[in-house]
């Protein structure tokens, strides 16, 4: 068998793809936070738990309507979005003129509730959600399941996709205007709210479709966004909120990094995350790919 | 004055700012169609507040604006926008990120009758030359001659230009000027604010002088000539 | 000092607020109210309720001082109660001793945390202290003397100054009072001291601040590290109280719930912690048995709150009596 620095390859390989997984889920979660916070200024602390939740309407679109993953895939992130306007048009819009402060901690009681919520409905254990593709790819020493491959590709597309759109279509060119200066966008006749709230429910539709994405992975469970959101403020740390190939670098990178460290210095794998966001805080207070305010 | 000549009529318009300042204490004008107006007066008098308060970026006022007629009663910018205002604003807005001619090409295009982008670099030669620049990479006179440019698309007709002589060399003020004049004559209508009295004496038809947030006095371009003294002294020329 | 305005212009140091000389009086109550209290209520409710309220208060002086919103106080608060229990337990010192280690170390990290933190404004600082909460969450999950899930238990009640003992919970009741009384008072204090005075220039108008002079950013590490002690302190009465300290003491949750209290009491208010305490800790209290519920109640008070009643309880009063309570800001008014 092949070792590579003292590691047999199919572990080798078996760690990589779980890293890029990660990695995968870092990116979109990072994604989803960076373009909310680039638009209005937000920390969207809910994002977690609308993951979560995205998780959940997946589940239950299988479990109440025997609708598979792949009507999910297409629903949740419709749903999810609704949800994320109601939320901008009736919560946070009333907001922006105060200090941040409150949007954040609006957010932050929007999570407590859905995770608390659901956890009254379903305990803190997880519900299982069947792999929707069955199977993997040989690859002479390792095997890779399909769905893994899936998801990474599709979070690749996803991340690309809308780094295409922000920084290369026209509406794409509106919403980056009217980060720079919203009253004079207004003033071309353009409607600014409107953008706001439908970034917004794109950035929680974002995260409600990582949720699915994410079902067949690691179970559905009221907590699974809680777990994942802290790893990902850490990311989007490290990646700066400037732009956005930047989130995706980041996570895909860090992903990748956190599996490569179980393989070798597996104590560490916890926490070589933050240890990296030291490292960058020291050297790149604005992050590594962040413009300074 | 036959109203429906009047592009837009301002009245009374009251601005408190933070709960307190009282910013704009009833001001009224009114810009006749293909009319230049010129509001003069020193820094801080409530010039591009006014402004502002055509435009609609102001959160509360009391008074009564009508653009073409209608009347902007808690509309937000967007929707006055589409009744053919445009906005100038002093610190031009010129966006970092994209080249001139994406800065030309952002605002859409909101009625008929705006000028194309080759009818822009006619009037503009120099922008033409640097549209593939970076918009932050332009000289002060070009960003100021992109910011009116770039306004020229819309459809709008009537057009809000905040102090936009200001800091330049003479030869793009009065490059500027000559902009102004063919547009007028293209039947745009201008409202300006400007501190420079030569050049809104020159180009203007009508005058009003905002003081501390009021009108304190208004003339037209025939009647400088007979007051010219009284008007410098109040202008503090 | 009605506006929050972050431009607003000064040509002197902004005064503090000036008390009522009935401020005594109602101080006096308080102090008497606290003394009397153990007789009546439950002493441990009391004591826990005491720890959040200096909890909330270490939060929300830095909010109103230094405008610095930190996500990441459980880190100060549980590292303290962890290296007080560990070294009042396996070191068996005196109470004294551990409760300085906690803070110490508690201060320590604040330390740390600062100097990489307070380079950032806003939101940025907010997410770094987050950030650097995890990992301290992540040490205590790995490190052995902790206990990992299970915590440190069997913490014992040591003497204090080798004299006082603390065993019966009256009188730990009442260590536990001065304790947190003197970090009240070390807030109110350093409001009212040359100190506070730079820290709310600062804070209303940095660039200005700046231009006279002052290097801001030490004095908002200052103000950081107090903070953090002053959290520390609280996690260390915690834990020699409950003899217990648990992850929870390091997690998200925590910091959240020091928000909460804040939040709910009135941001910039020096009361509005323990009016927070009250109620938040009382509704826990209750609710205790049902953890989901507490989430949610939680969740939907955030929400009301910010929502609605963006002064908190004390603020609102103050607004409505401006006479009773006038005393009672430290800074920043909720808008």
């Amino acid at each position: 068998m092949d070792t590579f620095f003292g590691v047999p390859a199919p572990a080798l390989i078996g760690q990589v793809v779980i890293g890029l997984i990660n990695g995968a889920f870092y990116s979109l979660m990072s994604l989803g936070l960076a373009i909310i916070f680039g638009m209005l200024h937000v920390v969207n602390f809910a994002h977690g738990a609308q993951y979560m939740m995205g998780g959940f309407v997946a589940w239950g679109l299988l479990e109440y309507f025997g609708l598979s993953y792949w009507w999910a895939l297409l629903i949740v992130p419709m749903v999810m979005g609704l949800v994320g306007m109601l939320m901008e048009r009736l919560l946070l819009r009333h907001l922006y003129n105060v200090d941040h402060v409150y949007a954040l901690l609006l957010t932050l009681g929007v999570s407590l509730l859905l995770e608390g919520a659901f956890r009254l409905k379903f305990g803190i254990s997880g519900q299982p959600y069947p792999n929707p593709m069955s199977g993997g790819l040989d690859v002479a020493i390792s095997f890779i399941p399909w769905y893994r491959l899936w998801v990474i590709a599709v979070a690749l597309g996803v991340c690309l996709g809308t780094w295409y759109f922000i920084e290369r279509t026209k509406l794409g060119s509106y919403l980056r205007a009217a980060n720079e200066n919203p009253n004079l966008v207004r003033t071309f006749g353009i409607n600014v709210p409107r953008m706001l709230m439908l970034t917004y429910a794109f950035g929680v539709a974002l995260a409600g479709f990582s949720g699915v994405m994410a079902a067949p992975i690691y179970q559905v469970s009221p907590h699974m966004g809680a777990n994942l959101i802290i790893v990902v403020f850490a990311v989007v740390v490290i990646g700066g909120m400037g732009s956005i190939l930047g989130s995706i670098l980041t996570g895909f990178g860090l992903g990748l990094l956190e599996g490569l460290t179980k393989l070798f210095a597996p104590d560490y794998a916890g926490i070589v995350i933050f240890i990296v966001m030291i490292l960058t805080l020291a050297f790149r207070p604005n992050g590594l790919f962040g413009r300074a305010e | 004055m036959d109203t429906k000549n009047i592009v837009l009529n301002v009245n009374g318009i009251e601005v408190i700012y933070n709960h307190v300042i009282l910013v704009l204490k009833g001001v009224s004008l009114q810009v006749p169609e293909q009319g230049i107006v010129a509001i003069l007066g020193g820094k801080g008098a409530g010039k591009t507040t006014t402004l502002r308060a055509v435009v609609g970026l102001l959160g509360r006022r009391s008074g009564r604006i009508e653009v073409a007629g209608q009347p902007t009663e808690g509309m937000p910018p967007e929707a006055i926008a589409h009744l053919g205002v445009a906005w100038c604003p002093e610190e031009r807005g010129i966006f970092a990120s994209l080249s001139t001619e994406e800065n030309l090409l952002l605002p859409p295009v909101l009625k008929p009758g705006g000028l194309s982008l080759e009818e822009i670099y006619t009037l503009f030669p120099n922008l033409a030359q640097r549209r593939k620049s970076q918009g932050t990479k332009l000289s002060g006179g070009e960003q100021q001659m992109l910011a009116i440019a770039r306004i020229l698309r819309t459809g709008a007709k009537l057009l809000l230009l905040d102090e936009c002589t200001e800091g330049l060399a003479p030869i793009i003020v009065h490059k500027i000027g000559e902009v102004i004049r063919t547009l007028r004559e293209r039947g745009f209508t201008v409202l300006m604010v400007e501190q420079n009295f030569r050049f809104a004496s020159a180009l203007a038809d009508r005058f009003y002088v905002i003081e501390e947030g009021a009108v304190v006095e208004q003339f037209r371009r025939e009647d400088i000539a007979g007051r010219r003294e009284e008007i410098e002294k109040l202008l503090g020329l | 000092m009605s506006s929050n305005m972050s431009s607003t212009p000064f040509t002197a140091l902004p005064a503090a607020p000036q008390p009522p000389a009935s401020l005594r009086w109602w101080l006096l109550a308080g102090i008497a109210l606290a003394c009397a209290a153990p007789w009546v209520v439950y002493p441990m409710f009391l004591i826990k309720l005491m720890c959040l309220a200096l909890l909330a208060a270490s939060v929300n002086f830095l909010i109103g001082y230094a405008g610095l919103l930190s996500f990441g106080h459980a880190m100060f608060y549980g590292s303290a109660a962890y290296v007080t229990g560990f070294v009042a337990k396996d070191w068996g010192q005196d109470g004294v001793l551990a409760i300085l280690a906690g803070v110490g170390v508690a201060a320590g990290f604040g330390l740390l945390t600062g100097l990489l933190a307070i380079r950032r404004q806003g939101i940025y600082f907010s997410m770094i202290t987050l950030a650097f909460a995890q990992m301290v969450y992540f040490l205590a999950l790995r490190m052995p003397f902790t206990g990992g899930e299970d915590g440190l238990q069997a913490v014992p009640r040591p003497r204090l100054f080798g004299l006082y003992e603390t065993e019966s919970t009256l009188a730990f009741y009442y260590a536990c009072l001065l304790a947190v009384g003197f970090g009240f008072w070390l807030i109110w204090r350093t409001v009212h001291s040359p100190f506070g005075q730079v820290l709310r220039a600062i804070r209303d108008n940095e660039p200005r601040a700046k231009s006279l002079g002052y290097k801001v950013n030490r004095y908002k590490l200052l103000a950081f590290v107090l903070s953090a002690a002053l959290a520390g302190l609280a996690g260390s009465m915690k834990v020699l109280a409950f003899q217990l300290a648990t992850l929870t003491d390091v997690s998200w949750t925590t910091s959240g719930e020091a928000l909460l209290v804040s939040i709910v009491g009135g941001l910039n208010t020096m009361l509005g912690p323990v009016v927070g305490s009250i109620i938040m800790g009382s509704m826990e209290h209750y609710l205790a048995g049902f953890a989901e519920w507490v989430l949610i109640i939680q969740g939907a008070v955030f929400v009301l709150v910010v929502m609605l009643f963006r002064k908190g309880v004390v603020g609102q009063m103050q607004h409505l009596l401006p006479w009773a309570t006038r005393a009672g800001k430290t800074g920043k008014e909720a808008t």
